[in-house]
């Protein structure tokens, strides 16, 4: 798995910069998704029963997992509102973003 | 904040597909791919046709996936993975396994001459099929897979479609494959299992996943776990094994069977349906439930 440091566009300035094959040599995370959002998901850790459901079911491997709380990373959420639907306790709320 | 409980995790934590892929909000096929490749681990070869994910993936030279990718053309999707299979066993690499990842447009329509090529000379591949009834990627076409009374592109509403769904796991199942299964996304621990089992078996296995689209499908994102849920308990998309196109497993057995119309309700592709379609589309559902039952019984 790239790390987040790596997040950087790969652009080729002439054709001799290009690789012999042609292969993928940079990951996708410079692109950062959580700019699509409309709605952000927020969680209220002390109604977290720790299931891990949330984690589950994103689909953009965006809620991680620390001290076993799960966290929202914000740069590639893309506020599509399955954690919060299936969240069993409801502790998940999505609220407007505001610029 | 600290809890003194330990969170509960049914799947590995190790993640091969990253952030920032180009998949829509609430994409179905970004988490078939998620749970899949979790059970692969990173000794796997993605053999991926024109379909959804040769986008969600990103643009050269970007990947979001870390497994290598090799982009083929439509119907090709299986003999590529068959060419790359013999290319590895040429340098003696037979622990890698060589994967073709298809949408429902590249397996039931396009890419079915390939695959049962495959399948009749039992190479040792795996083939995905992630089902969400039409071509979404082009602009939500009909397809062979997308039901009766839905809309598309091409099936305006005035002239919806007519037919019912292919039934691609009996085609596969006439192939005498070693395993096939379905999965869904909505129940990943069942998914994470059976690509588990497939890995291990040799010959041509085949997966097929349900994987709603809210985009193509016009739901609301958050409902596509749910949609991937409601599937199996009113018994559109039952969830099932076959070995050698002969022992079939039920692997959930629907108690009381719910009606189809809270499923239909929820998408907008449905909702010019009058009550007597929706009679036809749940005869349907019946009659290849009842006939699922009785294959299921035999075997």
């Amino acid at each position: 798995m790239p790390k987040k440091k790596d997040a950087k566009k790969i652009v080729f300035q002439s054709a001799d910069e290009m690789p012999m094959m042609p292969m993928s040599i940079g990951s996708m995370l410079y692109n950062k998704t959580g700019s699509w959002r409309n709605i952000r998901p927020e969680i209220r850790l002390e109604d977290c029963i720790q299931c891990g459901i949330c984690w589950k079911f994103c689909p953009d491997m965006s809620i991680g997992i620390e001290n076993e709380l799960p966290v929202v990373d914000y740069d590639y959420c893309k506020g599509c509102g399955i954690c919060a639907e299936e969240c069993p306790v409801k502790c998940i709320v999505m609220v407007e973003e505001r610029k | 904040m600290k809890k003194e409980k330990k969170m509960t995790l049914t799947l590995p934590v190790e993640e091969y597909a990253g952030s920032g892929n180009l998949a829509c909000q609430g994409c179905g096929a970004g988490l078939a791919m998620r749970y899949f490749l979790k059970a692969m681990g990173p000794r796997t070869v993605l053999c991926i046709p024109a379909c959804c994910w040769a986008v969600i993936d990103g643009p050269y030279p970007h990947s979001s996936l870390s497994v290598p990718i090799y982009h083929c053309a439509f119907e090709a999707a299986a003999s590529t993975a068959t060419g790359v299979k013999a290319g590895l066993e040429m340098v003696g690499d037979d622990k890698t396994t060589v994967v073709a990842w298809a949408g429902d447009g590249g397996t039931f329509d396009i890419g079915l001459q390939a695959l049962s090529g495959a399948a009749e000379r039992n190479d040792d591949i795996l083939y995905v099929c992630y089902d969400n009834e039409a071509y979404m990627n082009t602009g939500i076409q009909r397809s062979s897979a997308t039901p009766y009374g839905a809309w598309t592109t091409t099936t305006p509403v005035k002239f919806f479609k007519n037919q019912p769904k292919k039934d691609i796991n009996a085609i596969m199942a006439a192939h005498r494959i070693p395993y096939q299964a379905t999965a869904s996304i909505s129940y990943p621990e069942d998914l994470f299992k059976k690509a588990k089992k497939a890995k291990g078996v040799k010959g041509t296995r085949f997966l097929h996943i349900y994987a709603p689209c809210p985009t193509g499908w016009k739901s609301r994102p958050e409902d596509a776990v749910k949609l991937g849920r409601m599937v199996i308990q009113n018994c559109i998309f039952p969830l099932y094994e076959i070995e050698y196109g002969e022992k079939y497993t039920l692997n959930i057995k629907v108690k009381d069977k719910k009606p189809i119309n809270d499923y239909l309700k929820l998408q907008g592709r449905f909702r010019h349906l009058k009550p007597d379609d929706i009679q036809i589309m749940q005869e349907e559902v019946d009659r290849n439930w009842a006939r699922l039952l009785k294959k299921c019984e035999a075997s």
